[in-house]
């Protein structure tokens, strides 16, 4: 009865093998197993978005994930994002606008902020709020964080265009 | 919270599926997007002995039209009904209501079998299949079941399913050239479960209702397809006229009171989405206001 079971995954790139036990969650794996931090874990039911991480290229919520479900695919947290410069403009963004303060919820922010921003278009002021909807941050009003995300879709399209 | 210690065992078919389940019985459960399963799991609310993934069984994950019907399969996320061509063209409901299903992250991960089985009461898509008159098709160990849509949902929580069977696809007629939908809900954020919503489908001609099917959400132990709609089918549509069904809809409504709001605030906010469905499928933007009394 729910004995370890190997798990093997990408993470930011690298090849991860691991021993989990079923219950083990990814948010858990990634912090506890790999050190990986940066995911936060707020609520563990799935309404705060602290956690949120990309699989294969998709935002999902690590605490409503098993990491043997993570099996073969690909995962990228806020480290990754983070050093390879994805989003260095949107941090810089956040940090010029105040668009944190304790920050626990602002990786959470910045995956759910650039998985919007990846789109080509603009997004106003109302679809960026509710792509964040589902991201709890309880220290800025939020306010800075909308202005934060707008400004960096206005700076990426004029470097487009 | 963590969940409780559990064995855990990834199906490799609709077949392997069953036979795990049949072998577990009470003791295992389905897993598809864990949307709601973890979340309950984490709470502590349900510890399942083993959990039967789902997730990988490409056999249960796709849209297609087969003739007048529309074959969803269980594991299609919420994310593909919203990007999904075939949708908007033949069941553009199903869209306009996934769009408040949760936030994107989560619906990159939840299914509409697992949202129907689920069964939530202030869940959309179970108004919405309950408004599209689809069929909700089992197997279990001795085969498939059909059941209609109407007759699935059994409760908070509760559906026709049994602990051995596996909900594999969900069927609709095509939406017909005359059909036309609303969809609305009051929630309090943008993405949270509704306080009270309905999802309708109608066929308009002349002017009049020769067909109404409304999905209420929220207003009850389970969807309902409110028998109020009678009332405006077939007759010329006058404010006197909608607020006797108003009236009539707030008496078939059963709400329940909970944090969120009072069951008189539920039956007046019902009585506010029948009107402005009314007058957006007839086109007359007099109803809405009009009828209030
Ligand atoms: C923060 C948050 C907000 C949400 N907001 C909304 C909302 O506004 N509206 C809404 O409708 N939903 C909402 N949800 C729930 C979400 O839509 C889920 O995706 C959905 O309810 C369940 O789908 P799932 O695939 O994740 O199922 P799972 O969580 O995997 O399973 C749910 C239940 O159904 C059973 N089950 C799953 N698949 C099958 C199957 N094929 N056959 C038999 N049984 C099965 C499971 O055993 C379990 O009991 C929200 C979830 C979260 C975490
Ligand atoms: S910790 Fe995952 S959503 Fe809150
Ligand atoms: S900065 Fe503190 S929760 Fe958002």
């Amino acid at each position: 009865m729910s004995a370890p079971v190997p798990v093997s995954l990408l993470v930011n790139g690298e090849p991860i093998d691991g021993l989990v036990l079923p219950r083990l969650n990814l948010a858990d794996f990634l912090r506890e197993n790999l050190k990986l931090t940066g995911t936060h874990v707020g609520c563990e039911h799935g309404v705060c978005g602290a956690c949120t991480v990309r699989i294969d290229g998709e935002i999902v919520r690590s605490c409503l994930m098993l990491t043997i479900q993570a099996q073969g695919t690909s995962v990228e947290t806020i480290e990754g994002l983070s050093d390879n410069g994805e989003i260095a403009d949107l941090q810089a963004a956040f940090r010029e606008r105040n668009a944190l303060q304790c920050g626990y919820c602002t990786p959470g922010m910045l995956m759910t902020a650039q998985d919007l921003l990846k789109h080509p278009s603009v997004p106003d002021r109302q679809t960026i709020r509710e792509h964040l909807s589902g991201n709890y941050c309880r220290c800025t009003g939020y306010q800075a964080i909308v202005d934060a995300v707008e400004a960096t879709a206005r700076k990426r399209a004029e470097r487009r265009a | 919270m963590k969940a409780a210690a559990f064995a855990y065992a990834r199906a490799t078919s609709v077949v392997n599926a069953l036979e795990l389940l049949a072998a577990h019985g009470d003791r295992a459960k389905v897993l598809s997007g864990g949307q709601s399963l973890m979340p309950a799991m984490n709470l502590r609310l349900l510890s399942p002995d083993i959990l039967v993934d789902i997730g990988g069984l490409a056999e249960l994950r796709g849209i297609a039209v087969s003739g007048r019907a529309l074959v969803v399969g269980a594991l299609t996320r919420h994310v593909d009904l919203l990007r999904s061509p075939e949708i908007a063209l033949h069941a553009p409901l199903l869209r306009d209501a996934v769009a408040h299903v949760a936030h994107p992250a989560i619906r990159n991960r939840g299914t509409i079998g697992g949202s129907l089985a689920h069964a939530d009461p202030a869940s959309e898509l179970p108004a919405c299949v309950v408004a599209l008159d689809a069929t909700i098709v089992v197997r279990g160990p001795a085969g498939e079941r059909r059941i209609a849509a109407t007759e699935f949902f059994r409760g908070i929580y509760e559906t026709a399913l049994s602990s051995d069977e596996l909900l594999v696809a969900v069927e609709m007629p095509v939406a017909g050239h005359d059909a036309s939908f609303f969809f609305q809900e009051f929630a309090r954020r943008h993405g949270d479960y509704a306080v009270v919503g309905l999802a309708a489908r109608a066929v308009v001609a002349a002017g009049r209702f020769s067909d109404l099917r409304l999905g209420f959400f929220a207003v009850g132990d389970r969807p309902l397809l409110a028998s109020a709609a009678g009332k405006l089918i077939d007759a010329p549509v006058t404010p006197a006229l909608l607020a006797e069904a108003t009236t009539a809809l707030a008496d078939e409504l059963d709400p329940q009171e909970d944090q969120q709001a009072s069951p008189a605030m539920r039956r007046h906010l019902a009585g506010v989405l029948l009107r402005r469905c009314v007058a957006a499928l007839l086109a007359r933007p007099e109803l809405e206001a009009g009828a209030t009394r």
